[in-house]
């Protein structure tokens, strides 16, 4: 590390007064449209073989029968698409989707922007904030599998959430949070949220702590109450990362597939069934992979629609 | 605890309020960051508790955090069987291997991009940020398909290549947006001495570069060693699985030893866990900055 410190000023000092351009030119213009290439083969190969060949594939086997399963498969039209379209459980795992994914973000938003006003506060000492920093930060640090099964143990009926809830007189009897049909959606949805809080909790941090302090003491000056320079001064500073922050999470919850799986698999009944498990299933437990192959591809249209709106929007900022 | 009482009067220095007035303000303050920390915390506790009781005591009444017969029992089944050490050690060559490749080949592609000029650079990286659109679940049953012709299903190399797909786009991002901040003078100073742009990138830009690296280093190994979905459908039998995979399976087969599933999943989180605490001051910059940004 020490030598490779000091050639690194050494190059500094060699450097010429003037240098720019002429560095660059000196090199044979063939040569300097190869090199790049080069450097990205390995990149551009992986994206090639295992992203531009996949979608094509799944593409190509949503317009197919029997795919994978029998070496007589034959392109059969939209026939697929229809059938997915029309599939009840398909309309109710996207129903599902849309409800497990915009209350995710909702709660994500607000317990993220709550923690990170608190957090900010001048009142408390650099070791507090860091030490609540952490704390707060956990849930982001576990692995989908190990939040599921501690949760599974939590809201089990003899668990601990039923034992202290029935202490406070909130239930009067124990509840099965995630396999009854009534509750299953709701617990799923908190888990996620507790899980997924953080990563907004930190980029808000850093948005707060951006803001600059003359826009609060202009805002004081003017007698703005605490209330109103949250909303004339905080909201409208941190509106980029919020919507940035919102819509990334709006792709990622709508994919979220293990959470689910390994805490009720989509059921009772369909009443957690999401667009991944639903996908999932019938590729994994009934074996039709064109169908699979055709839900996968609305999945896929559907998030190239938010892909697309996520890119304009960051465009804009720009 | 003291250093909190003792600064906060001379930490009046940002705000000119009077000192008299921040008393109640901080008192309501640090009782909802408690509130928070017990969200955010208490699972997490119940988890490391519950890993040192029996069976019989995790659902005993009135729960408890600190057990009575705390023991190491459900690590030593784990720590000494076989199979679930494999899945320890699956994970480990997984992700290893993904963080030390995938770091690499963004190290080769960021190079390309922020110190070259070439036809086809801005749809390239377009296509790059927008893989990271893409859902996992769309490309299940095309994976599942080419690697068994592939001839990678059930195989390190199967998922390595894999994980590779998917935590690439981030770590380009993030090294060419780190490399951009590093003025061109530095290599092409080499380059002007004969050194080709291997010897400028190795030389020069890696090691002035070490905090992007491992902001990227650490999402990655994070990102495969957390990975689900994938291990569970390219993998077969019982000796390739990993962490997260095995943790579901032990659900299954005895869904009642809680105090071993809650080991497994202390043991299996540790990882992760050292990583942060490390490196948290590079890796929450890194994460902030590539949310942000890209």
């Amino acid at each position: 590390m020490a030598t490779a410190t000091s050639d690194v000023t050494q190059a500094v000092h060699r450097v010429p007064p003037a240098p720019g351009k002429a560095a660059a030119g000196r090199t044979p213009r063939r040569r300097k449209n190869l090199t790049p290439w080069a450097f990205l083969s390995p990149t551009v190969l992986l994206m090639l073989v295992l992203m531009l060949v996949p979608i094509v594939m799944v593409i190509v086997y949503s317009l197919k029968n029997n795919v994978i399963m029998t070496r007589k498969s034959e392109i059969i039209g939209l026939g697929n698409y229809g059938e997915i379209l029309t599939d009840p459980i398909f309309l109710k795992a996207l129903m599902n989707t849309v409800i497990f994914t915009v209350t995710s973000v909702v709660a994500h938003l607000v317990l993220g922007l709550t923690f990170a006003m608190m957090l900010n506060s001048p009142l408390l000492s650099n070791a507090t904030r860091a030490v609540f920093r952490v704390i707060y930060f956990l849930p982001w640090l576990f692995t989908v599998a190990v939040i599921a099964v501690l949760w599974r143990l939590i809201l089990s009926p003899n668990g601990v959430l039923n034992y202290i809830l029935q202490q406070w007189g909130l239930i009067s009897e124990k509840v099965e949070w995630l396999s009854s049909p009534s509750t299953a959606l709701i617990a799923v949805t908190f888990i996620n949220i507790w899980a997924g809080y953080p990563f907004y909790m930190v980029s808000l941090l850093a948005g707060l702590q951006g803001i600059p302090r003359d826009l609060y003491e202009a805002a004081r000056v003017d007698g703005a109450t605490a209330r109103q320079q949250f909303f004339n001064v905080t909201i409208p500073q941190l509106r980029p990362i919020i919507i940035s922050m919102a819509m990334l999470d709006v792709i990622w919850t709508s994919q979220q597939f293990a959470l689910i799986w390994m805490t009720t698999g989509g059921g009772p009944g369909t009443s957690t069934e999401m667009l991944s498990t639903y996908t999932y299933k019938l590729a994994f437990s009934e074996y039709e992979f064109s169908l699979a192959s055709t839900s996968a591809v609305i999945v896929f249209l559907l998030s190239m629609v938010l892909a697309f709106w996520y890119a304009r929007h960051q465009k804009a900022r720009d | 605890m003291t250093t909190i009482t003792s600064t906060a009067p001379s930490g009046g220095g940002v705000r000119q309020n009077r000192p008299a007035s921040h008393w109640p303000a901080k008192i309501a303050l640090l009782a909802g960051l408690t509130v928070g920390a017990l969200f955010a915390g208490l699972p997490v506790l119940w988890m490391l508790s519950n890993s040192f009781k029996s069976n019989t005591e995790i659902f005993s009444l009135p729960p408890s955090l600190i057990t009575d017969s705390f023991s190491f029992s459900a690590y030593t089944s784990i720590l000494t069987d076989s199979t679930k050490l494999r899945f320890f050690l699956n994970s480990y060559v997984i992700a290893l291997s993904v963080t030390a490749l995938t770091l690499l080949v963004s190290l080769l592609a960021a190079y390309a991009f922020s110190r070259y000029e070439f036809r086809g650079k801005k749809a390239l990286s377009v296509l790059i940020v927008s893989v990271q659109a893409i859902p996992p679940i769309t490309l299940l049953v095309p994976y599942f398909g080419l690697m068994v012709v592939l001839k990678l299903y059930n195989t390190y190399p199967g998922l390595i290549l894999t994980y590779m797909v998917f935590t690439l786009p981030y770590a380009i991002i993030m090294m060419t947006g780190y490399f951009n901040t590093l003025p061109k003078e530095l290599d092409e100073a080499v380059r002007v001495d004969g050194g080709g742009p291997l010897v400028a990138l190795f030389r020069v830009l890696v090691p002035i570069s070490i905090p992007g690296i491992i902001s990227v280093s650490v999402y990655t190994f994070m990102i495969s060693w957390n990975e689900f979905l994938f291990a569970l459908t390219l993998t077969k039998t019982e000796d390739m699985r990993t962490v997260p995979v095995g943790i579901q399976l032990l659900m299954g087969q005895h869904s009642y030893e809680w105090n071993e599933m809650m080991a497994m999943s202390v043991l299996g989180s540790i990882p992760v866990l050292l990583l942060f605490l490390i490196f948290q001051r590079y890796f929450i910059g890194g994460m902030t900055s590539g949310s942000v940004k890209s």
